[in-house]
């Protein structure tokens, strides 16, 4: 028995680990009044930082099947992150300025 | 000898420095706005006489005149009694002039005519944004049984027996039918000439230095200054707005069942009373103003502003309450007033029979 818990214990350490270096961190600024990335592709577990670069508060928020959030409003230098749990494509948008528009391709 | 390099080498570096600072703050300079006739920084200002147009509505004489006719039109609405410019009316600043306008057999509406004016330059149409382009917003009161009210396939069935019409569409679109898309691509068209961009404003900033008063570009930089009048943080660009959506603290945000305005359109809790951000073109013809017409005119727009809102429950992030003296309150409406260009002439169309 104790030979068959060791093994399985270190299997799952390094599933876990593995699952912890796999997700990746990406970041998208706002930058006069528009994101700085039109789309991303990112993996199921990555993490996108919404970073806002302009004088004014923006806003982020999806309302995609793959992915429902609102980050609500946020002042300059002020970031806030999703994790993407779903695989699909995301359409990210600032609510107060609507022309402000990206793509996160969930794969 | 060593002693002179390094002298000379001490001497390099420092200029270099200077250099390095100099262009820097050249730089920084450009980046600014210069209140000053004709700068460069100003440019970024004027908007162009041709509006944009989508691939397949190109403008031209026949649907201008055609869409026109249509704007002008009574014979669309319901009871036959109302037009397009009964709440658009030129003579108003395009709008009505009344706090909220009044639709079908007299129904008070519960928001204010938007102005037509610079509608062509906005990315996003109507107070809430519920219509992109102004060919998706153009048949929207007609079908509005509060407003026009009208039936819409009796309306389509005059259309095509009135011989002018006929002659007119075909013109303006040939070969193609009579019916929504030409109907509201013809009035799209129209709206795309009603332009303002020849204020004082306009001819201040290509270099004329009597266009503006002293108050109204001291106005400017007040408008400008996100610790004065802070207005840019929204009405920005060269058509004076950011095509985006505020709350903005008015008191009828406390009504019962307040007009939650963009929430409709977006369910966000930062969308709760939220409304588009009108353009600030010709504005001293739009009174009254706000999307339920609540402030009387410019002084009292300021005056809100300045308080930074009545009702905060869900302000605007990029609003806060300011500290002007009644003259800077005073200058930035002057400035807003130079942003009103002469009325061109506008004739009646004969309609087609």
């Amino acid at each position: 028995m104790r030979t068959l818990i060791l093994p399985l214990t270190l299997l799952s350490l390094a599933c876990s680990f593995s699952a912890v270096t796999m997700a990746a961190e990406h970041e998208v600024g706002q930058k006069d009044k528009q994101f700085t990335k039109k789309s991303i592709s990112v993996k199921v577990g990555d993490k996108v930082n919404f970073v806002n670069n302009d004088e004014i508060f923006h806003n982020v928020f999806s309302l995609s099947d793959a992915k429902l959030f609102d980050l609500g409003s946020y002042p300059k230098g002020d970031s806030r992150s999703v994790t993407f749990d779903q695989k699909g494509v995301v359409e990210v948008e600032c609510a107060i300025h609507p022309d402000m528009k990206m793509t996160v391709n969930v794969e | 000898m060593k002693k002179l390099n390094h002298k000379r080498a001490m001497l390099l570096t420092a200029l270099s420095f200077v250099v390095l600072f100099c262009t820097g703050l050249k730089t920084a300079k450009l980046d600014e706005v210069v209140y000053m006739p004709g700068h460069p920084s100003l440019q970024q200002w004027l908007l162009p006489d041709v509006p944009p147009q989508p691939e397949d509505n190109r403008l031209n004489d026949d649907r201008i005149a055609l869409g026109k006719a249509l704007f002008f039109d009574p014979r669309l609405s319901q009871k036959g009694n109302m037009s397009c410019a009964t709440c658009h009316n030129p003579s108003l600043g395009w709008s009505d002039g009344l706090p909220t306008s009044v639709g079908h057999d007299g129904k008070p509406l519960g928001r204010a005519s938007p102005t037509v004016i610079n509608t062509a330059f906005n990315s996003i149409q109507m107070w809430d944004g519920r219509k992109k382009t102004l060919e998706d917003q153009a048949i929207g009161p007609m079908e509005s049984g509060d407003e026009m009210a009208t039936d819409i396939e009796k309306m389509f069935s005059f259309l095509r027996s009135s011989k002018g019409y006929q002659a007119m569409f075909e013109k303006a679109y040939p070969g193609e039918e009579i019916g929504r898309s030409t109907l509201t691509r013809a009035i799209a068209s129209f709206e795309r000439t009603v332009i303002s961009n020849q204020s004082p404003f306009d001819r201040w900033v290509k270099g004329d230095k009597q266009a503006m008063s002293a108050a109204a570009i001291n106005g400017f930089k007040l408008f400008m200054d996100r610790d004065k009048g802070n207005c840019a943080a929204c009405h920005s660009g060269a058509n004076f707005t950011d095509n985006g959506f505020h709350n903005l603290g008015l008191a009828s945000f406390a009504d019962n069942e307040p007009d939650l305005g963009r929430f409709s359109e977006r369910p966000l809790r930062l969308m709760k009373g939220a409304f588009k951000t009108p353009t600030l073109r010709d504005v001293s013809r739009t009174a009254p103003y706000f999307h339920d017409g609540s402030a009387p005119d410019l002084a009292a727009v300021v005056d809100h502003y300045a308080l930074g809102g009545v009702v905060t429950s869900n302000l605007s992030p990029n609003m806060k309450a300011l500290t002007l003296s009644a003259q800077e309150k005073a200058d930035i409406v002057t400035f807003m007033e130079a942003l009103t260009s002469p009325m061109p002439a506008i004739s009646m169309p004969e309609l087609p029979q």
